[in-house]
């Protein structure tokens, strides 16, 4: 395992390595509960909150656990931890866990949650294996908001819908309406529209990762031609 | 051979003794989000009921006033039904239920539906359904006010054989594109009214009925 830093583990987590972008990991629940930005942001939340109590307790446990049992240790703590987070969802957000229902239990089958255990957490320290936790939800959490926007606004023409079951009676004046008496387009509710919209949200990622890398390109070959002219011999490239 | 059983018998350890621990931590927020999930599903339902039936009109605890009664071919499903009273000082004013709408276009439709002690309906809400999004899903409340026609409605008002939908000879409206929906809540709704009447005295009385 290579030594990564902290700002490695976020960029890998919300961007390079995006769980739902570019892993395609949990692909059930972002496809299902993206349909407003505040299911989506409900979920998002749930998981990364998942992701760094299991993260957290599978990196302290280390010393504990032989490799052999590793696998099924970690199903117990994800476990815990995924119905401790519904316990309290429901308890504190009862409206909220009505409208994700099964999807709050079935974070458990998130294969990013065993899959950052495994791969991250049992290999790294407390404090990264935190970042990576918070980073790798943070990443599934923006490609459920980018999606669930997306598909609010052309299904439905609004924007934050239903706001109030996230954050209280003073979530209802977030509500957008950005197009008045709008009939509304099916196909961008329906599950269609998210398979839809979220191969447009990767081929747009891929667009932006290949333009930075070009602009990269150019930056290293512009620093290498000046290198080339300042100093007579030109150095090997390997 | 030693060596194995020794360290299949230690991963079996490390394995209860999380397993125990972990059981341990669910059993804690069990027991301390109980009461606050107990209590927010109250305040849903009083919030829900209070849809239908004012709350100054009742003044007992809906909640804990309940009878569990079975009547598949009345309400819909052959699980046990939750009936709510309301009453004033003792005298019953409306009930409560939660039956289903069996034969909605993909499933049952869980409704809520509120009858007054002199059989009118207070009202119908959709607690539940699957219906098609931007069709069968206008018999929800935020989307359409077509569940609130049911209000004031009665088995005599209109005449038993006006409860339905207007293409069938009824006078309730049905939905372009969407008829089999709104059809399945008319019916599901006349048949809770001729339960409600047929067994008013057993329902506002505290026996378990089969």
């Amino acid at each position: 395992m290579i030594e990564t830093g902290y700002q490695q583990i976020l960029k890998n987590g919300v961007w390079t390595q995006n769980t739902g972008l570019v892993a395609l990991l949990g692909l059930c629940p972002l496809l299902a509960t993206s349909n407003s930005v505040v299911n989506g942001l409900g979920l998002g939340l749930a998981t990364t909150l998942v992701l760094l109590m299991c993260n957290v307790a599978i990196s302290l446990i280390r010393p504990l656990v032989r490799p052999e049992v590793r696998i099924p240790v970690f199903v117990v703590v994800i476990a815990c931890a995924v119905t401790a987070v519904e316990l309290a969802m429901h308890a504190f957000l009862p409206g909220l866990y009505t409208v994700l229902g099964i999807f709050i239990p079935l974070i458990v089958t998130n294969c990013c949650v065993i899959g950052r255990a495994e791969a991250f957490a049992f290999k790294n320290g407390v404090a990264k294996s935190a970042v990576d936790g918070i980073a790798t939800g943070l990443g599934f959490l923006l490609a459920l908001v980018l999606l669930g926007a997306i598909r609010e606004v052309l299904g439905q023409g609004t924007l934050f819908g239903q706001a109030e079951l996230l954050f209280g009676e003073w979530g209802k004046s977030l509500t957008l309406h950005l197009i008045p008496d709008y009939r509304g387009f099916l196909l961008a509710i329906l599950p269609p529209g998210a398979f839809i919209g979220l191969g447009c949200l990767i081929a747009v990622k891929n667009v932006i990762d290949a333009r930075t890398q070009r602009s990269a390109r150019l930056v290293l070959s512009t620093w290498q031609q000046k290198f080339n002219e300042s100093s007579p011999p030109p150095p090997q490239s390997t | 051979m030693k060596t194995i059983l020794h360290s299949m018998g230690m991963a079996a350890l490390i394995l209860t003794g999380f397993s125990v621990v972990g059981a341990g931590l669910v059993a804690v927020t069990y027991t301390s989000t109980k009461d606050i999930i107990a209590e927010a599903q109250q305040a849903a339902l009083e919030a829900s009921l209070n849809q239908l039936v004012p709350a100054n009109r009742y003044n007992n605890r809906v909640a804990e006033d309940t009878i569990e009664v079975v009547a598949p071919e009345w309400l819909g499903t052959d699980q046990p039904v939750t009936i709510y009273r309301a009453r004033q000082n003792g005298q019953p004013v409306a009930l409560f239920a939660t039956p289903y709408a069996p034969d909605g276009y993909s499933g049952p439709i869980q409704l809520l539906i509120g009858v007054y002690v002199d059989g009118t309906l207070a009202g119908v809400r959709v607690l539940a359904h699957k219906e098609t999004p931007g069709l069968g899903d206008t018999i929800e409340e935020k989307r359409s006010p077509w569940i609130l026609a049911f209000a004031g409605k009665s088995l005599g008002n209109p005449p038993l054989d006006r409860w339905k939908v207007k293409k069938d000879g009824g006078i309730f409206d049905q939905f372009t594109g969407a008829t089999i929906t709104p059809r399945a809540v008319v019916k599901a709704t006349r048949k809770f009214l001729e339960y409600v009447q047929s067994h008013q005295e057993q329902l506002f009385a505290g026996d378990i009925l089969k």
